[in-house]
């Protein structure tokens, strides 16, 4: 692991059973994130975008090789711990948003931070610099189902966000949205990444995102094929 | 506590689908509380009325005698000792003769119970005293039940044959002076009262009784030869025996309504895990482990039943105080089911039936919640965040 990253991954394989036989989805993929960080991980459907976070993430495990986030590592952790690292310094945000629906977006920020355990009155002003960030403040008593799909998406990047996390994953965040909005959400993201510092890792082919990237990781078949930093 | 706050939330959200859930939780629960509290009510009163008019504190019988054998009676009877008659005489005890006998109301033959008991006893509710009033001939009461099956009435003779001591066939006219209502069928159903006195000089049994109740205070220690002491555990052994079976019978009731709102319960567990998948991804992804998303879903199955009992509450209190009071009445002609029933039956809930009720449904909800959600502890997070099914 080099000095001062934050996510580390070594000789990374990953395979999935597939009809008796296994499906290779990483192939000894080797890398590290600093402090900081906007970097993508670009590349086709199927070339292990995905995977290769859910793992960073610690939502999946690797087969073989070893993964450090935050200095810890990912394949001796036990669920608890997992999720402890999830909790605490970790953010997702998905293509589908994946807000919770009975919520509204007061609700739907505020959660990470009840896992938290945050007293209300903090809770309160985090939550509401956090849709300021994404430009959401009247807003704050919609339900999901009354926004658009770029509200939405804001909505969750402000949950990712709220806990003022190290290190957020991103998964094709702009695949559901149209380039107004891809845009006006890849400038928020970077924003947030100069003023708080937290590291961002995409998973996308989505070149409005990837013109906005520091650092292009290209995956093909598992393995990494290209590695620029802009 | 964050489970319990999101719970409430999510259940708060879910509208429809959890009121109705709640709804009939609530009112399963105010039935069962209703109906064990009829039941309760109904022991009490059966209880009750049997030592007040039948057994008093306890009775003594001679030897031999078995009420549900009517041929002891031939020989069940026995002079009394003087320590029994210095204990009526008190009115610590109330002897009573029985011997069979027919009578023939409408020109049909009936089986009855002669009974013989002293007009003067305070040792149980009968209302002998009616038997002091002047008449002519022998006067006689009976329950309401037996003058509805006689068909007889206040003032009307009847005609009495049984057999002496001797075996000996005799027959007299008897005066009904008046009936009463009482919910013990031993003594109401195919049973005339008459004075002992008179029993004694029909049968030729002077100073004999086959049985004496005693007084509720009163209890006898002594001893005599040819006499048995049969105390409140011997007396309401059959009693309690029906009181146990009427609350097996009404813990089945009881059941078939608690497995119906339990499926209901089970079912929107179950419906909600299905929908819910990519929302159990996301809780995961955010840091809660898959024991807290089970313990999320758990609670919120069993917050139901706290809703329900919050709701229930509602009308259930003022409903059952309403019903405890003012009684429940029975139909017509449950007093010929042949155990004892009141016309009205008072329900009687303790503080024990309600709260052990509650904690029933709360403990079975939540175990019924908790079943279908061991089934995120099973889930791949990375397929649940897409909403695969799993």
């Amino acid at each position: 692991m080099q000095n001062g990253a934050i996510v580390a991954v070594e000789n990374l394989v990953k395979r999935y059973p597939m009809g008796g036989k296994h499906f290779t989805a990483l192939n000894g993929i080797s890398l590290s994130f600093g402090t900081g960080e906007f970097a993508g991980i670009v590349g086709p459907s199927g070339s292990g975008k995905t995977t290769l976070l859910n793992i960073i993430g610690s939502l999946d495990s690797p087969s073989e090789g070893s993964a450090t986030v935050i200095g810890q590592s990912i394949t001796s952790l036990s669920q608890k711990e997992a999720a402890l690292l999830r909790k605490k310094y970790l953010g997702f945000i998905f293509q589908t948003f994946n807000l919770l629906p009975v919520y509204t977006v007061y609700e739907n920020v505020e959660f990470p931070l009840l896992l938290l355990g945050m007293s209300a009155g903090d809770r309160k002003k985090a939550v509401l610099d956090a849709l300021e960030w994404v430009g959401l403040t009247d807003k704050i008593s919609s339900r999901p189902a009354q926004l658009s799909g770029g509200e939405c998406q804001r909505v969750a990047i402000a949950r990712a966000m709220v806990k003022k996390p190290r290190l957020v994953l991103a998964d094709e965040p702009t695949a559901n949205l149209d380039a107004a909005n891809s845009h006006h959400i890849l400038k928020t993201l970077l924003k947030l990444n100069e003023d708080l510092q937290t590291t961002f890792i995409f998973a996308t082919h989505d070149d409005k995102v990837i013109q906005y990237l520091k650092r292009k990781i290209t995956l093909e078949d598992g393995k990494v094929v290209k590695d620029v930093t802009v | 506590m964050t489970a319990i706050k999101l719970a409430i939330r999510n259940l708060i959200s879910a509208g429809l689908r959890t009121w109705l859930n709640v709804s009939i939780l609530a009112l399963i629960l105010i039935l069962i509380i209703w109906q064990y509290g009829v039941i309760n009510g109904w022991n009490r009163m059966a209880l009750r009325d049997m030592i007040d008019w039948e057994i008093g504190g306890g009775e003594i019988w001679t030897e031999g005698f078995d009420p549900y054998d009517p041929f002891t009676l031939e020989d069940a009877h026995r002079i009394l000792p003087t320590s029994f008659n210095r204990e009526i005489e008190k009115g610590n005890m109330a002897p009573v003769l029985i011997t069979q006998a027919s009578i023939y109301p409408q020109g049909r033959v009936m089986s009855i119970l002669l009974k013989g008991i002293d007009p003067s006893q305070r040792v149980i509710e009968l209302p002998t005293g009616k038997l002091l009033e002047g008449h002519e001939g022998i006067p006689a009461i009976i329950g309401a039940g037996m003058a509805r099956d006689a068909r007889l009435n206040t003032g009307d003779n009847i005609t009495v044959r049984w057999r002496d001591v001797d075996g000996t066939f005799d027959a007299t006219e008897v005066n009904i002076v008046g009936t009463y209502r009482c919910n013990v069928p031993a003594v109401d159903n195919g049973q005339i009262w008459i004075p002992i006195e008179n029993l004694r000089k029909m049968t030729q049994m002077p100073g004999e009784a086959t049985l004496l109740i005693t007084h509720q205070d009163y209890t006898w220690t002594g001893e005599e030869t040819g006499w048995v002491l049969k105390d409140h555990d011997y007396l309401l052994k059959d009693i309690r025996e029906i009181i146990r079976v009427k609350k097996v019978g009404g813990s089945i009731f009881y059941i078939i309504l608690m497995l119906l709102a339990l499926l209901a319960v089970f079912d929107t567990q179950v419906l909600s895990i299905f929908r819910r998948q990519k929302e159990i991804g996301t809780y995961l992804a955010m840091g809660m482990t898959r024991g807290q998303v089970v313990g999320l879903f758990t609670v919120e199955g069993a917050m139901h039943s706290i809703l329900a009992v919050i709701l229930g509450a509602i009308p259930g209190i003022p409903v059952l105080i309403l019903l405890a009071r003012k009684g429940f009445a029975l139909p017509e002609g449950s007093s010929s089911l042949g155990v004892a029933m009141a016309e009205k039956i008072y329900p009687v809930y303790s503080a024990g039936l309600v709260i052990s009720v509650m904690l029933i449904v709360v403990i079975t909800t939540t175990i019924v919640s908790y079943l279908p959600s061991r089934k995120i502890s099973r889930m791949n997070p990375t397929e649940a965040i897409k909403g695969k099914l799993q």
